[in-house]
């Protein structure tokens, strides 16, 4: 077993009547990206908010560090762990360098507001996202793919070892959503662990070390995306049938749907 | 710019530190309130040296060393100074209480008149004054010295709780709570206005003068309450300002980032309706400043949210001035400062009003 340093255990987590998790347990290896994957409504957004501590579980825990993460004073964990929302707001007039600056408020207290500790990882964060010349524009300026970097960058700037991420490359155009998920890969090389819910299963595949595989609230299968995307989990889990062939850039999985209006009587044998 | 390419500036942010401590510095936002405390104390002079006996603006100040009539002295310390002091604190507390209610609901429409406490302080006065007058024949003594401002202020508090219990679901939601507040509002609203058919015409037209906001007659024990208040408020307000300033982003986020949002929410919100209580007890429900002013401080300082000092000075400025037009613009009819900032205020919502409409 590989180190963790975020786990659930028997996890149940919902929403006013509804449970949507239902003793779930889980262990996100150290150093590694994973991406959770399912249906809608399979509870995998719901997941991550439980294990950002955005959402209080109705039995079970989350454990950081060993530690249970809502014995743990939310600060500490916050200099921890950082989470970024599905489609987060901000105010108007809020620039790039006002809102990653916020990502240091664990950082600070009232009499302690601008460190130069402050200002070297805001000007790092920028760095590494590729933002610092945009940092004085406004958020609404920007476009969808900048947008998203400069949120991330926000929560690069809060310093963070492990980093969760609900679907960050919602709404944007394909190229825009390959520029984020590089970019992420690229944090995890600076050895950051890294878990996010992702919607396309083939990008999900290309990025990331490990899939987790849900439906209705469980874990059907976990493990490298060679080992969890084949034809019968994709059966299973998305009631979905298709093809996985390997992806003739990146050499993983590469989910090809059938739809009733292309059965195939024969798969082509591959070589 | 060719090096930047190569090695681009740090994201640079003038600051101050000292020891430990260290703040940013924007110069915008430090200018803002200074101009306003510069124009806040201009207001203040004028407002002392108008009135029946003129007094000029360098004999006010002769007069306020010592130096100047003992006779002006009296008119400008027992007479004009309490109802300036008293408009300043108002205004400042008033959009304090604005300024923290629009960044907790996100919405620039939000004001403390929602958190019931307007109306609640409203119904309250009009029943005092209602029900008392007919029995003790006018509202005189007793019942205009103590029982106009204590009732104001329980009525007030009253309404706020109201709001604050209904509106509470473990822990405040900004859009249920003005949700709630328009409802208790208007709860409130109906009440008072069947409490005013119910008295004596007199007595009617006294409780108008009061729930449109007034500072006619104010004196020293008006504004000690405020003045206390505010003492106390403004500082724990400030202290507040951190979390205030994580709360404009989705509770997610905020979260997210280590703050305690249910509390923080919790504990601002009551800032809140305490503060707009207190005023709201010295001068009547002064109309649209907690509206008005955050977001003319929040225009002028070119910030994100509401400034919370810029605001206050703003909403001083905005009262103050609005009460020297009151007493001085129509020649001897004084009207009540509410009418003036009524006036000023509403093309103003209606001009938020159309801008929200363009944004959505």
């Amino acid at each position: 077993m590989t180190s963790t340093r975020l786990s659930a255990r028997e996890l149940r987590l919902g929403y006013g009547e509804r449970l949507i998790v239902d003793g779930l347990d889980l262990d996100v290896a150290d150093g590694s990206v994973t991406a959770v994957i399912g249906p809608n409504g399979c509870g995998k957004s719901t997941l991550l908010r439980a294990l950002g501590r955005l959402l209080a579980p109705r039995g079970g825990h989350v454990l950081l560090d060993g530690k249970r993460i809502d014995k743990t004073p939310t600060r500490e964990v916050a200099k921890v762990l950082g989470v970024l929302p599905q489609a987060p707001t901000a105010p108007e007039g809020l620039t790039v360098a006002d809102l990653v600056t916020r990502g240091r408020h664990p950082h600070q207290s009232w009499y302690r507001q601008w460190s130069s500790d402050d200002e070297s990882a805001v000007t790092e964060a920028l760095t590494m996202t590729g933002m610092l010349d945009l940092a004085d524009r406004d958020l609404d300026e920007l476009s969808g793919g900048q947008r998203q970097r400069a949120w991330i960058s926000m929560a690069l700037a809060q310093g963070t070892d492990l980093l969760l991420l609900d679907e960050p490359t919602t709404y944007l155009d394909l190229a825009h959503q390959v520029e984020v998920l590089d970019l992420v890969r690229s944090l995890h090389t600076h050895g950051r662990t890294i878990v996010m819910v992702l919607h396309d299963l083939n990008l999900a595949a290309r990025y990331a070390d490990r899939l987790v595989a849900m439906k209705s609230g469980r874990i059907i299968a976990q493990g490298a995306p060679a080992e969890v995307l084949t034809e019968e989990l994709l059966e299973e889990v998305f009631g979905l049938t298709a093809r996985v062939i390997e992806d003739p850039v990146a050499g993983t999985p590469l989910v090809v749907p059938i739809s009733v209006h292309h059965r195939v009587p024969e798969p082509v044998p591959a070589e | 710019m060719t090096l930047s390419k190569t090695s681009p500036p740090p994201v640079r942010r003038s600051s101050v530190r000292l020891a430990r401590a260290s703040f940013p510095v924007k110069a915008r936002a430090l200018a803002v309130p200074l101009a306003g405390l510069g124009v806040l104390v201009l207001l203040i002079a004028l407002s002392l040296g108008r009135g029946d006996v003129p007094i000029s603006v360098p004999e006010v100040v002769r007069t306020l060393f010592g130096a100047g009539d003992e006779g002006n002295y009296w008119v400008i310390m027992d007479l004009r100074m309490p109802r300036a002091l008293t408009g300043a604190l108002v205004g400042a507390a008033l959009a304090l209480a604005g300024a923290i209610m629009q960044t907790v609901a996100r919405n620039p429409l939000a004001s403390p008149d929602v958190l019931g406490v307007t109306s609640g302080a409203s119904a309250a006065v009009v029943a005092v004054v209602v029900l008392s007058g007919s029995a003790y024949g006018g509202v005189s003594g007793l019942v205009a010295q103590a029982g106009v401002p204590a009732a104001a202020l329980a009525g007030g508090l009253a309404g706020g709780f109201a709001v604050y219990a209904l509106a509470w679901r473990r822990g405040l939601d900004g859009f249920r709570l003005v949700l709630v507040g328009i409802g208790v509002q208007a709860v409130l609203v109906n009440l008072k206005y069947w409490l005013l058919t119910l008295g004596d015409v007199n007595d009617a037209g006294r409780a108008m003068v009061w729930i449109t906001g007034s500072l006619n007659g104010r004196g020293w024990e008006h504004v000690e309450p405020v003045g206390i208040a505010l003492a106390v408020l403004i500082p724990l307000t400030l202290l507040g300002a951190r979390t205030l300033g994580a709360l404009q982003f989705g509770d997610d986020t905020a979260r997210g980032l280590g703050v305690r949002v249910d509390r923080g929410r919790a504990l601002l919100v009551l800032g809140a309706v305490l503060l707009a209580a207190v005023a709201t007890a010295s001068a009547g429900p002064v109309q649209f400043v907690a509206l008005a002013a955050p977001q003319i401080a929040l225009r002028l300082s070119g910030a994100s949210q509401p400034p919370l000092i810029a605001s206050a000075v703003t909403g001083a400025v905005l009262t103050l001035g609005a009460d020297l037009i009151a007493r001085t613009a129509f020649h001897a009819v004084e009207l009540p400062v509410g009418v003036i900032t009524a006036v000023l205020g509403a093309p103003y919502l209606i001009y938020l009003l159309i801008r929200q409409r363009r944004r959505a």
